[in-house]
């Protein structure tokens, strides 16, 4: 049974003058626990797709339904991480983790409890009271992660998380996300332009066109692959066919979108 | 030996670092005595006119005289007081604002031009307008001295606001914040470097508002004095508190920067 059913979304900027269609037509449906990617180049809509399922940013046309309800009457609870961590440099680390429990009014032991576990699931134990600015890129992306998780939303919604980051971290932090997800079964979708972190994450990678955003083309991750780390993945026979396959994919689009005009859309990528 | 060595790096640039340091002050001194002894040798060997501009002997003189009668107490007191509530009321009232600002876009944009027109008004004009409203008395100056700061502060802050990173808002949003919520958890913390440097520029401004509300209708105070001085042409009276009203404006902002710093390193 599909969990998340986007029916024709589209969604239009609209400024003084013009407007852009920044999605067109998009439709697709993810069941429960299923990993999904949007990959695709900047500017084609990817994170407008994870604002409007968030509830952030509300959709021109189509519907959105979870478990079969509308959006805006589900009360989805979502999980969101960015870019960059975005952690509070005014507050400990672990008011930064508590910060969506303590906004739903949850101070509940147990929660605490459950915060100085995750954090040492994450490899940060002892830095609770520690700010942000002492910690590195890796870490804080971890603390933000753990952040997202402490609410135990139904649906992780990753904006890119690891593109701020070096490769090497890149590469941990992906198998740790990747643990982590699998683990508490959770359902997610990740934003990405790295063909290779789609393929290494997702089961199924949605492959967007810009210009107006839609969905070009879907790819299945094959099942060896699904159950492996990450970083196996990268080293396994049929990445490497997957990884082709989306690359001659991706530039086939490339000329139509080179023809069309420059569409900014106000969220960046 | 190498450790040593570092040590001894480490040694010269401390060496060198108080050597700047004791340069820059005994200049700063230098300046200070030429001014003030330069003034003195003008005075008395009437290369400037010692009635008009006085004398640092003279000032000392008056302002021992005053002190010594406690006469100058009382007009310290009541201008330092004046000065401070007006900036707190100026200081306050203008964040207050610009929260209300914020807490409706609508609002906002429906205050827009009055803002404009009250920012752009020199708020000493309104002087007469505020004494007879107020009473010729200290709530007249007081509101002298935090009229003039509260418009700018609400533009300020507000603008601060409007500056917070979207992607904190965003975070706070993705756990179903409200808009109190996101104010209190993101907006505000974010911006009390931008209140405190709001801060600084009050001290001035609240200085400007209550001297100026003194000219106009006050007993008591330093302003008072200046105009007293003035028309009873005793420019040692005018000049002795205009050099107080410089030490404690100076103290006064020297006060809010240590304030400051506290603040910005307890609030990260």
């Amino acid at each position: 049974m599909s969990f998340l059913t986007l029916e024709h979304v589209s969604h239009h900027y609209f400024s003084k003058k013009n407007y852009t269609k920044a999605l067109d037509n998009i439709s697709f449906s993810i069941k429960e626990g299923e990993f999904v990617a949007l990959l695709g180049p900047s500017g084609c809509g990817k994170s407008t797709i994870l604002s409007i399922i968030a509830g952030i940013v509300n959709h021109t046309a189509g519907n959105i339904y979870v478990n079969k309800q509308p959006l805006h009457e589900a009360e989805l609870d979502i999980g969101y991480m960015l870019q960059q961590d975005y952690l509070f440099p005014w507050k400990s680390i672990i008011d930064n983790v508590l910060i969506g429990p303590k906004i739903s009014h949850d101070q509940s032991k147990e929660t605490k409890e459950n915060a100085a576990d995750l954090l040492t699931q994450v490899g940060l134990s002892g830095i609770s009271e520690d700010y942000p600015d002492s910690l590195s890129g890796g870490m804080r992306q971890r603390v933000a992660l753990v952040r997202t998780l402490i609410t135990n939303p139904k649906i992780l919604l990753l904006d890119e998380p690891f593109s701020a980051l070096d490769y090497q971290t890149k590469l941990k932090l992906e198998d740790l996300v990747w643990d982590l997800l699998r683990l508490y079964s959770k359902t997610s979708i990740l934003v990405t332009h790295d063909i290779g972190e789609a393929i290494a994450m997702s089961d199924r990678i949605l492959l967007m066109d810009a210009n107006p955003g839609s969905i070009a083309k879907t790819f299945e991750v094959p099942v060896e692959l699904r159950h492996e780390k990450p970083f196996l993945v990268r080293r396994h026979p049929k990445y490497q066919i997957l990884f082709d396959r989306v690359w001659e994919e991706l530039n086939k689009n490339e000329p139509n979108a080179a023809q069309s005009k420059v569409v900014e859309s106000p969220n960046g990528t | 030996m190498e450790h040593e060595s570092d040590q001894q790096l480490f040694e010269n640039y401390q060496y060198n670092l108080k050597r700047e340091k004791k340069f820059v002050l005994s200049w700063q001194i230098v300046i200070l005595v030429a001014f003030f002894g330069f003034w003195e040798l003008a005075s008395s060997m009437y290369w400037i006119d010692p009635l008009i501009f006085s004398s640092p002997s003279e000032i000392v003189y008056v302002l021992l005289e005053k002190f010594s009668d406690g006469s100058m107490f009382t007009h310290l007191q009541v201008t330092l007081l004046e000065t401070v509530l007006g900036f707190l009321i100026g200081t306050i009232l203008g964040i207050v604002m610009a929260t209300v600002l914020w807490s409706s876009e609508r609002f906002s944009n429906i205050m827009d031009p009055y803002l404009v027109v009250m920012n752009a008004m020199p708020k000493v004009a309104l002087g007469p307008i505020i004494i007879v409203a107020m009473g010729p008395g200290y709530l007249a100056i007081i509101t002298m001295g935090a009229i003039i700061s509260v418009v700018i502060t609400t533009l300020v802050v507000y603008s601060a606001f409007r500056e917070v990173d979207p992607n904190y808002v965003k975070v706070l949003k993705s756990f179903k914040a409200t808009r109190g919520q996101i104010f209190k958890e993101a907006v505000f913390p974010a911006t009390i470097p931008a209140m405190i440097s709001t801060l600084k520029v009050n001290v001035g401004l609240s200085w400007v508002g209550v001297v100026v509300g003194e000219f106009l209708v006050s007993k008591e105070g330093l302003g008072y004095l200046i105009v007293y001085g003035f028309q009873v042409f005793d420019f040692s009276l005018v000049m002795s508190s205009l050099i107080l009203i410089a030490i404690f404006a100076a103290v006064m902002y020297k006060i809010v920067e240590r304030i400051e710093t506290f603040l910005i390193k307890h609030s990260r």
